[in-house]
């Protein structure tokens, strides 16, 4: 089946374009699904896969572009028209609502009275049709994962679907599930349905798709047959080559002489079925994390100390600088001026009487030597560009010398400038003794800055070296783990 | 009658107005709102149905109580779902707005001439046979007629949640709108609509005690029954059946001080005036067991 | 005294206690606490004053005003203690349970008025009148002007200068504007924070009633508080939550409903005037203050 026969498109995005804000999501991306085919839709973190397959959903309207569903010029303004189109999708987080049942979940969206005896019915249709099969009033929460993903399946299905979205659905499954599960998917489309699915695994990718379509950073750079591409083209495709600004060149690989943070078995509340995390940071090192989609967030947290484990233990030095990923939010406030937010820092350590003249002075310091472009000490933050509130924020952290930092996606929405000047800042902070650890969702980052890389998974932290491709294939799961 | 009999009846009278406020704020909550100007709607309620009252008819007199309640839900619902300010602070300005604006019309409009305004006030009803079971007999079906107008309206509000999509997608908006909204349905506006039904039911609430039991305006007079039934919802667990059995409780509380006077027993009568306010205080702690809330309660989904 | 006089001595009286019971919510809303419970941490705390008073000017004398005062901060800020436990512990909003507190503080006033503190004669619904010794002194003669409202002032400026200049004082601001900076940031413990906030707004309610007590009513009633707990969220509010402006706003609001009442006896205009003019502002400066913050400051913890 040569890849121009149109006859059995069931669902097209022409030109979508999507801008969030000053980020574009997505570029003039064109995109064909075809019935009867399963397609793979690859790329890495913030490629835009589920941003493009939500619009396909109609969860998101396009700032740019077209659907056509079998042919024909369609709006998608919602789900709901989505779903009537015979679109159906199967979310990473699942849509589901735990505490009702199975049959309350496949009936949400319909209109009148409501039966559980005749959706059962239509349930147990379905199940002799696929053998997809689930206990009707069984409550939600009680499903395992796999079983959830059936019946968001099967609600799918239930709902008349004829093109079927998954978005990372192998993500949570055992590898005996995973199984079964494209058994599903080829019946699914051996009966003329179309299956797009999303996913990091290039190795399920390779093994059940017939179609591979590629982003990177919102644009399409690969759309082929999967039989006419291998493993290095397509991870070539996803990873791209690195960046153009480069991080002042590090310094000679230090000799780590004391351990800094010393973290022994330890298991987190947002992830208790993860394996027991073991690590050390040492004097005058940048470690960088690499994970998928906030699975180091509580990690890097509890580096912190803003965030307890459930068991295992942590040493960490007393002074520790913090410069979380939500600025806004978790680092300044808003209602307070420069020189307050300043003060914020040693809030808890102070007494007594607070010397605002010496912290006016510390204030005024910190944005000559960091650059700060502010009309003064008194205004509020939030008058700041993000560069200038990244700027203040890590010179208020180190001001204090602390001996570990700790920082999640320092450089995510700043200008090349301060991206550079906030790199130069930790390497300089590496080189006068401190411990550094990062989180960054940014490959090139991780690779250009850090002195070594761990990556994070659900089946713990391996330690990989800090570049590129290494990194990428990790998070992966293409170097065989 | 005896004391037994008084005091239940007693209760049934004094649960009715919480029940009508509760059972509304139960379908508001169950889709993930809560809203604290449920006191403001009571008395608004109270203070239109007097007015509407004062033209002669009882049912438009209910039907004004009615439509305060739905006004003064319609506000709560403009400025914390289109505008999205925040559920509890709107809710308490509204409130405490409500409570001195009803006082200062009131004193405007019937205070200053210190006419004692009568309006016509609903009797009891007897329902003929049902009205001689003994002992609960009377409690139960000798009441004002909006009574039964409630006894049907809670086994409606129950079925309607349970066996309708309407009512399905209305609990699951309470959990998580966004699944809901993937799934299709219209989670704002879903909650607009329960926003003002709750309005409604705290209105005729507050019409219940003008019309039904007062007689008469008086400044204040929700005395914070619009917070009680708040906390009846949580006794209730969210549920209309167990609402409806919690404002019971309250009521049976409240109407203690009845049979204690009836038997003679020497304990102080501000003990019973304040045991509701106590009940709330232990039914929102949650003594009667961790209650499951629904999941979205208070909080606003992220649009994407 | 001069009839003009008498309104300035008359709405300074009344401006004492919507100024403290001001100063005390606006302390809890600053940290973040939503203190609707004013009205009835100032009644217990009349109410000890009141018992501390009869039971002992005999054995202090004009000591006894200090320690009724004292009384009557602890019994407010047990009153807050309540509300604030069960916010801590059981995530319990402190608007609906300062507002039940409130009620059963007024029920709680009416028995002992009518039971254990009524006067001697048991007819009246009120208790002994405080004998002289037990009363605040008056400020200026001829007038009931007592020294409780330089007691408030007294309090607004260090409140005021609690917020400006002390690290408490700026560790409760944090808490208030950003709890969740406050702890990621400021590593702020902002738990033990807002329930400290709670206490001593209570304690600081509980003084405005046992000020209003020794220094006005010289004796514990039913209806003793027209609404000041309630009054003084819109004289906070009005402010901008700021202790000095308290001072000017509890002002404004003494002269307006003083002058309300004057109106209501002179020209028969109903004195709700006050009361509706203070309603529409509650409204209007909650309500832009709620489009401001689209999150509630304390809840999340």
């Amino acid at each position: 089946m040569s890849t121009d026969d149109t006859s059995n498109v069931a669902l097209e995005l022409h030109d979508i374009t999507k801008r969030f804000g000053s980020v574009v999501a997505l570029e003039n991306v064109s995109l064909q699904i075809k019935r009867g085919r399963i397609k793979a839709l690859l790329g890495e973190n913030g490629a835009g896969k589920t941003t493009l397959m939500r619009v396909a959903f109609g969860m998101i309207q396009p700032d740019a572009g077209w659907i056509s569903v079998n042919g024909v010029r369609t709006k998608l303004p919602s789900p709901s028209r989505a779903i009537a189109a015979g679109i159906g999708m199967v979310h990473q987080q699942f849509s589901l609502i735990p505490a009702m049942t199975v049959v309350e979940n496949v009936a949400l969206g319909g209109t009148g009275t409501f039966s559980r005896e005749e959706i059962a019915s239509t349930l147990s249709d379905i199940s002799s049709r696929t053998g997809l099969v689930l206990d009707p009033f069984a409550k939600v929460a009680h499903l395992s994962n796999a079983d959830r993903q059936k019946l968001e399946i099967i609600r799918a299905l239930a709902h008349k679907a004829s093109v079927l979205i998954l978005d990372e659905p192998t993500a949570v499954l055992a590898p005996g599930d995973v199984t079964e599960l494209f058994k599903q998917l080829k019946s699914f489309a051996h009966h003329g349905g179309a299956v797009v699915l999303i996913t990091h695994k290039l190795s399920d990718a390779r093994e059940h798709a017939d179609d591979v379509t590629v982003l990177r950073r919102g644009r399409l750079v690969l759309n082929e047959e999967m039989s006419a591409t291998t493993d290095e083209s397509l991870a070539a495709a996803m990873l791209g080559s690195s960046r153009d600004f480069s991080t002042p060149q590090r310094k000679s690989i230090p000799s780590v002489s004391t351990t800094v943070v010393s973290v022994r078995s330890v298991v987190l509340a947002d992830n208790p079925r993860r394996s027991p995390v073991s690590l050390e940071i040492g004097r005058g090192e940048i470690v960088g994390i690499a994970a998928l989609d906030g699975a180091a967030t509580s990690l890097l947290r509890a580096i912190a100390n803003r965030v307890k484990p459930l068991s295992g233990t942590i040493e960490l030095p007393e002074r520790i600088g913090f410069v979380p990923e939500n600025r806004k939010d978790e680092a300044l406030i808003a209602d307070f001026s420069l020189a307050e937010n300043l003060a914020l820092a040693d809030a808890s350590s102070r007494s007594g009487v607070m010397d605002w003249n010496a912290i006016a002075d510390e204030t005024t310091e910190v944005i000559r030597a960091f650059d700060v472009r502010t009309p003064g000490n008194e205004v509020s933050p939030a008058k700041l560009s993000g560069g200038n509130q990244q700027r203040f924020v890590l010179g208020r952290e180190l001001r204090g010398r602390p001996a570990l930092l700790v920082l999640e996606n320092p450089t995510q929405g700043l200008d090349l400038n301060a991206a550079h000047f906030v790199h130069e800042q930790l390497g300089e902070a590496r080189d006068n003794g401190a411990a550094v650890v990062f989180y960054s969702s940014d490959l090139d980052e991780l690779a250009d800055l850090s002195d070594r890389v761990l990556v994070v998974s659900r089946a713990g932290v391996i330690s990989v070296p800090p570049d590129r491709d290494n990194i990428g294939r990790a998070l992966l799961g293409t170097d065989g783990s | 009658m005896s004391a037994v009999e008084s005091f239940l009846e007693g209760a049934i009278r004094t649960a009715t107005p919480l029940a009508f406020a509760a059972i509304g704020e139960t379908v508001v909550e169950r889709c993930g709102v809560i809203n604290i100007g449920l006191e403001g709607a009571i008395i608004a309620g109270a203070f239109g149905g007097f007015v509407a009252a004062g033209s002669g008819s009882i049912w438009l007199g209910f039907l004004g109580s009615a439509a305060a309640g739905v006004l003064v839900a319609a506000v709560f619902a403009i400025i914390t779902i289109r505008v999205r300010a925040d559920q509890i602070i709107t809710g308490t300005a509204i409130s405490l707005f409500c409570l001195g604006l009803t006082a200062m019309l009131y004193q405007q409009l019937y205070g200053a001439t210190g006419a004692a305004l009568s309006i016509p006030t609903m009797a009891t009803t007897e329902i003929p046979v049902l009205a001689s079971i003994p002992v609960v007999g009377r409690a139960l079906f000798a009441q004002p007629s909006i009574t039964y107008v409630l006894y049907l309206i809670i086994p409606l509000v129950w079925w309607w949640m349970y066996h309708t999509h309407a009512g399905l997608a209305v609990r699951a908006t309470g959990e998580d709108p966004r699944a809901v909204i993937a799934a299709g349905i219209p989670a704002r506006r879903i909650q607009i609509l329960c926003v003002l039904f709750g309005g409604a039911m705290g209105g005729i609430a507050g019409g219940v005690l003008v019309i039904a039991q007062a007689g008469s305006f008086a400044e204040g007079m929700s005395a914070g029954r619009g917070f009680i039934a708040i906390a009846i919802v949580v006794l209730g667990r969210w549920h209309p059946l167990g609402v409806a059995a919690a404002a019971l409780i309250f009521g049976a509380a409240s109407a203690l001080q009845y049979f204690f006077q009836a038997l003679g027993w020497p304990v102080p009568y501000q003990l019973f005036l304040a045991l509701p306010y106590v009940l709330t205080l232990c039914g929102l702690a949650g003594i009667a067991g961790r209650a499951v809330a629904p999941a979205s309660l208070g909080r606003w989904p992220d649009q994407t | 005294m001069g009839a003009e006089l008498a309104l300035v001595t008359d709405a300074l009286v009344r401006a004492t206690p919507l100024m403290i019971a001001g100063l005390a919510v606006a302390l809890a809303f600053r940290g973040g606490v939503f203190n609707i419970g004013a009205e009835g941490q100032l009644l217990v705390g009349a109410a000890a004053a009141t018992t501390v008073s009869l039971a002992g000017h005999a054995f202090f004398g004009r000591g006894v005003v200090v320690i009724a005062l004292a009384a009557a901060a602890v019994a407010g800020g047990c009153w807050a203690a309540i509300a604030a436990e069960l916010r801590r512990r059981f995530r319990v909003l402190e608007i609906i349970s300062t507002i039940m507190l409130n009620f059963i503080a007024i029920y709680l006033v009416s028995f002992l008025v009518r039971g254990p503190l009524q006067e001697p004669t048991h007819i009246y619904p009120q208790t002994e009148s405080l004998p002289a010794a037990a009363r605040l002194p008056i400020l200026v003669p001829g007038s009931r002007l007592h020294l409780g409202f330089a007691l408030g002032v007294a309090a607004a400026v260090l409140l005021s200068w609690v917020f400006r200049k002390t690290a408490i004082g700026f560790r409760i601001r944090a808490t208030g504007a950003s709890p969740l900076a406050a702890f990621t940031a400021g590593r702020i413990d902002v738990s033990r924070t807002s329930f400290l906030v709670f206490l001593f707004s209570g304690a600081l309610a509980g003084i405005a009633g046992g000020i209003e007590v020794t220094g006005v009513t010289f004796a514990l009633y039913e209806n003793l508080s027209p609404g000041y707990g309630y009054t003084a969220i819109a004289v906070a509010l009005i402010a901008g939550l700021n202790p000095l402006g308290i001072i000017a706003s509890g002002i404004f609001f003494g002269a307006l409903e003083t002058g309300a009442s004057a109106l209501q006896r002179e020209f028969a205009v109903p004195s709700s005037i006050a009361s509706v003019v203070e309603a529409a502002l509650i409204i209007g400066v909650l309500t832009l203050t709620a489009i401001r913050n689209r999150r509630v400051p304390g809840r999340a913890s």
